[in-house]
């Protein structure tokens, strides 16, 4: 803490000069592109990648499929090591997985032989006091509305529900930064929608730094404070735009929001807007 | 497939009723046969025999003796199997280099037959309970391994990477991850590998021992009481079956069943 009272601010992210690579584990080239690359020569994923997220931001991270989104943001969590560049959160070097910085899987995370509460619990674990803890999770779980489900096993619970629940997981730890994969993947239409306007709603209300990863423009145009792009592999920083459009947001009465959108899906390959 | 088939499983009677008809059956055919087969009855006793037999049998507590002893071999193998196999098993599945280290050896033993064994472990033991306990231990361990490394490897690996995040220690990741996660698949296996060890149990009998289920059929058999021989067959058939009711019901307790959908 600074003399004047001055607080370090609280999940800022330095992403420097970021490579990987992987060794090739196929025999066969997956595409024509890869023609050329033998067994167990190295596929670059990531080319030198900058990315500085503030206290927070929600950025959501866009870019082909396979072109290295979830691998950027595994690295960042700690999941996976980078193999040139650092990542930086609050100024501390990422080497792991950490407890401040919670990862929502793609797939449902939630233990499934514990309930919703002990699931969120497990965060919190550590808390002395049983009732403060238990108060902590029922907070969690009022604020996602499973009121009522909290004895229920993931498997009893719908999908958009789990998302939910393992939402809650992570907001109970109280997490400087939120790292989400895909969150609305395997969802219906409605559900889908339902959700992104919680996350939205969820972020508004907390302000933690988030960075999601999504392959659908609409909700990045939607959620994100900011967006970023990436290529095809290996993968480049194409575009890193601020948002600073009002909520809620809404195509037809932002023009320039449309006319972004439309840059973007000509930019991915898509000459037209459907 | 009809309509009432997709809707309707079993119902609870239905459960029942069947099984017991099934048996009746077979005794029915089993009591025809002995009736025309033509043999003597010393030679192919029919089930009014046999039953009387198991009266006089259970009547005297022959029977419940020589039932505990089995029992108690194929428990106290099981036990040592479960209590060696399951630790060796997460570790096979945890450790990448373990494994290959130790694999190939569990599967040079495993195809060897746990008879084959009898010869030394008479030697080594001597006779009694000990060499048939090791008998069964034999049964049940490589089984009990084999199946546990395979269930630790079958473990999604994000709920690994949920347990890093929140920063679970060894102990934690074995108690909340591991232990959990593998209690289902171990139940079955337990199943599968207790029938096992009942086998076995019997066939070690017939060497070593002076009581158990195997020794009453092996010494019925010197005596030439054929009707002795088919009612500790029916004594172990029916143990047998107890044995996998008792280890069914277990999989469907709720530890053991969080991978099961209609719950």
């Amino acid at each position: 803490m600074e003399p004047d009272g001055y607080l370090i601010p609280m999940g800022n992210i330095e992403i420097r000069h970021l490579y990987k690579s992987y060794p090739n584990r196929r025999h066969q080239p997956r595409s024509s592109d890869e023609a050329g690359i033998g067994y167990g020569d190295q596929i670059p994923v990531l080319d030198d990648i900058n990315l500085s997220v503030s206290d927070g931001e929600m950025v959501c991270l866009l870019g082909p499929s396979g072109c290295g989104k979830s691998t950027l943001l595994r690295i960042t969590a700690g999941f996976d090591g980078p193999t040139d560049g650092s990542v930086e959160i609050n100024g501390r070097l990422v080497d792991g997985p950490q407890a401040d910085h919670i990862f929502v899987f793609q797939h449902s995370g939630l233990l499934p032989w514990l309930t919703v509460r002990e699931n969120v619990e497990l965060g919190i674990r550590h808390l002395k006091d049983p009732r403060a803890r238990r108060a902590r999770v029922q907070e969690q779980i009022e604020m996602v509305e499973l009121e009522g489900f909290e004895d229920h096993y993931p498997r009893q619970l719908s999908g958009g529900m789990q998302r939910r629940a393992e939402l809650a997981r992570a907001l109970a730890v109280n997490p400087d930064t939120l790292f989400m994969d895909e969150p609305f993947s395997g969802l219906d239409f409605l559900t889908h929608m339902k959700m992104r306007e919680e996350v939205v709603n969820m972020h508004e209300f907390i302000r933690k730094t988030t960075i999601l990863v999504t392959h659908d423009i609409d909700d990045a145009l939607i959620m994100g404070d900011r967006i970023v792009i990436l290529s095809g592999r290996p993968a480049k920083v194409e575009m890193d735009r601020t948002l600073g459009f009002d909520r809620p947001r809404d195509f037809e009465r932002q023009p320039a929001l449309n006319q972004l959108r439309s840059e973007i899906y000509l930019m991915l390959g898509v000459p037209y807007a459907v | 497939m009809t309509f009432s088939q997709i809707q309707a499983p079993n119902s609870y009677r239905r459960r029942l009723l069947f099984p017991l008809l099934g048996f009746a059956g077979l005794v029915l055919v089993w009591d025809l046969s002995a009736r025309f087969s033509g043999w003597d009855h010393q030679v192919f006793p029919g089930p009014l025999r046999v039953m009387a037999v198991l009266g006089e049998l259970m009547a005297g507590g022959v029977l419940l003796q020589h039932a505990v002893a089995s029992l108690y071999r194929v428990t106290a193998g099981f036990y040592l199997a479960i209590f060696f196999g399951i630790p060796l098993g997460i570790l096979l599945g945890r450790l990448q280099s373990a494994n290959l280290f130790i694999n190939p050896l569990i599967q040079f033993l495993r195809p060897i037959s746990p008879l084959a064994w009898i010869p030394l472990s008479m030697l080594w033991f001597g006779i009694g309970d000990k060499p048939a306990i090791f008998l069964i231990f034999l049964s049940s361990f490589f089984p009990i391994v084999v199946s546990t490394t395979i269930a630790v490897n079958a473990i999604n690996p994000i709920y690994f990477q949920v347990a890093a995040n929140f920063n679970f220690n060894r102990g934690e990741i074995l108690r909340k991850i591991i232990f959990p996660a593998i209690v289902p698949d171990i139940v079955t296996a337990l199943r599968l590998s207790v029938t096992i060890a009942w086998l076995v149990v019997v066939a070690a009998e017939m060497i070593a021992v002076q009581s158990g289920l195997g020794y009453l059929i092996l010494d019925s058999r010197n005596a030439l009481r054929m009707d002795y021989v088919m009612g500790g067959m029916i004594v172990i058939g029916l143990i047998g079956l107890s044995l996998d009711t008792i280890m069914r019901i277990l999989g469907h307790l709720g530890a053991a069943s969080w991978n099961r959908m209609d719950t």
